[in-house]
């Protein structure tokens, strides 16, 4: 019979290998078009200078991060050259101090530590710093953390420049639209 | 004995001293989540997660590279050629290993620039190595596909396990070059860190224990060739067939097209397959042999891997992939037991079956049997399947509590370490932690002793087996 011929199985381990690999080929094509930044679920950098929201959208069905109107970081404007530079700088910051291995960045990383995709807009500091304080407030709690609740952040000696270059970072990211991922987010927030 | 084979021994040893450091790093991991303010600002939650993950990527490495060294000279009936050059990189790469490891632990975090990515610390999950070490672990990869291929061409014996694993050594070495651009936009960074760390660990790494699993069911049960390349065509078929567009399921949430949830969450479901297909294999050579065989514990651990590897990869990686659960179970300790299971069935398992056929050829035991390696088979087994099930317990109350209820919050996160559920969980996972850790050093002992300090004559002789 032959499905006792190795040749068998090795031409279907060949052609199911040389198939999946092409569709892969094409649909990372495709998804680099939408990661981009400026893609339609990654917004450009300069996203810094405006107010973030992310709200059940019933249209979608799910969540969604929107961009609004002005909200500046830091009381500065940045051009987009400058939004470009900072957030750069935030990403080196966050991997040289390993950020990644005790929190998640869109649920990947470690599960010590909550997850920072929407941190910017977490109700722990947008319900207390609701306008432009709210850069400044995280930038102190990143360079001299403090107890929340049962956990405790360890100091990792970030400069000013290099807590505000990560907290950029983190308004970024929290304006990248990602499937409604996390869902229901913040809607029970005194838990 | 070939050069190659003693190569395999250092690896193999380097391999199980690296098992050691990686169990020790993973028991004060898990004591962080029960004692948050344990060593805060001296040596932090982070470093010793680098170390404990680290160590697992480069046991296992190493016993890949040393279970091909082991079993090369036989296929191809002759010494490795470039055997010299790998014996120098053996030492290179120990040398690297503890420089890094000596990093970590003494500088651990350096300020944000690129010296850091170079020197100290690359920040990406499971590629933590500075871009330095990265570097000789590609010169160490490429010299061993050199090792592979010259070895082959020249004994002109083109086997299909042969075929198969100096393909899969492409993408072995190209994928992880992936180990060292830094991309400032976290979606494509985690879409190509995905294409690292799955298509090499569920992809590359999968094909590689096959070819190993092959040989070794052919030198542990001689099983007919014919009989084991057809397998493990098949099982190339399914897992690159499956896998490859498995992918998606790390797709779902990071900023990527709509059309990864259904293409992910499609593929993945039918990723346990080959590993079904192995357990049905398993449980068919169980029978043939009466669960018998001249090497009791290979047997067992070979037995081990299958339904590790099933169970581990195939069901709990299921019971979470598809989308609509994988929106609340991604990212918590539900992933953590998943990534335990796999980690343990598919890859741990496999390698302690070469390293105790290796020892039994080594020591010149007839039979490998013994008291000692039923306890460390019990104990690691033992504790792996508690630190699972407890961090089962404690990532399904989260992702109920803090992810579907809490919405995901800070608030939601800090509510969570007082769920009674999680913090057991927590507790458990640890005790069942100092569980493994003595299997570990049960199995050290044997394969230490094993033959040697114990003559082979106290290796108790098996019942004979049945014909």
């Amino acid at each position: 019979m032959y499905t006792r011929d190795p040749a068998f199985w090795r031409a279907a381990a060949v052609s199911s290998t040389l198939f999946m690999s092409a569709v892969l080929v094409i649909l990372t094509v495709n998804t680099l078009q939408t990661i981009s930044i400026g893609g339609s679920n990654v917004p450009t950098y300069d996203v810094i200078n405006r107010q973030i929201t992310y709200a059940y959208d019933p249209a979608q069905h799910e969540y969604v991060a929107r961009a609004g109107g002005e909200e500046l970081l830091f009381g500065r404007r940045y051009t987009e050259k400058e939004a470009t530079a900072l957030v750069a700088r935030g990403k080196l910051v966050i991997q040289s101090r390993a950020c990644m291995d005790c929190h998640t960045f869109f649920g990947n990383g470690a599960y010590y530590a909550p997850d920072l995709t929407r941190a910017w807009l977490d109700p722990i500091w947008a319900s207390e710093y609701p306008g432009p304080k709210r850069g400044a407030a995280i930038t102190a709690f990143v360079m001299h953390p403090f107890r929340i609740g049962f956990h405790v952040m360890p100091n990792l000696h970030l400069s000013k420049e290099e807590a505000q270059a990560v907290v950029a970072y983190l308004k970024w990211m929290s304006a990248v639209n990602t499937n409604g991922f996390p869902d229901g987010f913040g809607r029970a927030q005194s838990r | 004995m070939y050069r190659s084979q003693r190569l395999a021994l250092k690896y193999f040893a380097a391999a199980v001293v690296l098992f050691g450091v990686m169990t020790l790093f993973g028991l004060s991991s898990a004591f962080y989540f029960v004692h948050p303010t344990f060593l805060l600002n001296t040596f932090n939650f982070n470093t010793s997660k680098i170390l404990h993950i680290n160590t697992l990527v480069l046991w296992l490495l190493m016993g890949f590279f040393g279970s091909v060294y082991w079993f090369l000279p036989g296929e191809t009936g002759r010494e490795v050629e470039g055997i010299g050059a790998a014996e120098v990189l053996f030492w290179v790469f120990c040398v690297v290993i503890a420089v890094v490891a000596a990093v970590f632990i003494v500088v651990q975090y350096g300020p944000g620039t690129e010296f850091t990515l170079w020197f100290i610390n690359q920040g990406r999950k499971y590629v933590e190595a500075p871009r330095w070490a990265a570097i000789a672990i590609v010169v160490v990869a490429l010299v061993f596909a050199y090792n592979v291929i010259a070895s082959t061409v020249k004994s002109r014996n083109y086997s299909g396990i042969l075929m198969v694993l100096i393909l899969d050594l492409i993408p072995l070495c190209v994928l992880y070059l992936d180990a060292f651009p830094r991309i400032t936009n976290m979606s494509k960074d985690l879409f190509w860190w995905w294409w690292l760390v799955h298509l090499w660990v569920e992809a590359t790494w999968e094909i590689l224990i096959g070819c190993i699993m092959a040989w070794a069911l052919m030198d542990l049960l001689g099983s007919s060739r014919r009989v084991v390349e057809s397998w493990l065509y098949v099982e190339v078929a399914l897992v690159l067939g499956t896998g490859i567009l498995g992918l998606g399921h790390h797709y779902f949430w990071i900023g990527t097209p709509r059309y990864w949830l259904g293409v992910g969450g499609f593929f993945s479901a039918l990723e346990p397959l080959p590993l079904l297909g192995m357990v049905i294999h398993a449980i068919y050579d169980a029978g043939v042999n009466h669960m018998q065989a001249s090497n009791r514990p290979a047997f067992y651990w070979m037995l081990a891997e299958a339904f590790g590897n099933f169970i581990g990869a195939g069901v709990f990686g299921f019971m979470m992939t598809l989308p609509q659960i994988n929106l609340y179970s991604h990212g918590t300790q539900w992933t953590a037991s998943h990534g335990h299971f796999a980690f343990w069935g598919a890859y741990a398992c496999g390698v302690i079956t070469v390293i105790y056929l290796a020892v039994q050829k080594t020591r010149g035991c007839s039979r490998l049997d013994g008291r000692a390696w039923k306890w460390s088979f019990a104990l690691l087994n033992l504790g792996m399947l508690g630190m699972v099930g407890a961090l089962l317990v404690a990532g399904i109350d989260q992702a109920f509590f803090e992810r579907a209820l809490g919405g995901s919050t800070w608030s939601a996160f800090v509510a969570l370490q007082h769920q009674p559920w999680y913090t057991e969980g927590m507790w458990a996972r640890f005790l069942f932690g100092l569980v493994f850790t003595a299997g570990f050093a049960v199995l050290a002992y044997d394969l230490i002793t094993l033959g040697r300090i114990r003559g082979v004559e106290e290796a108790e002789p098996v019942k004979a087996a049945a014909a």
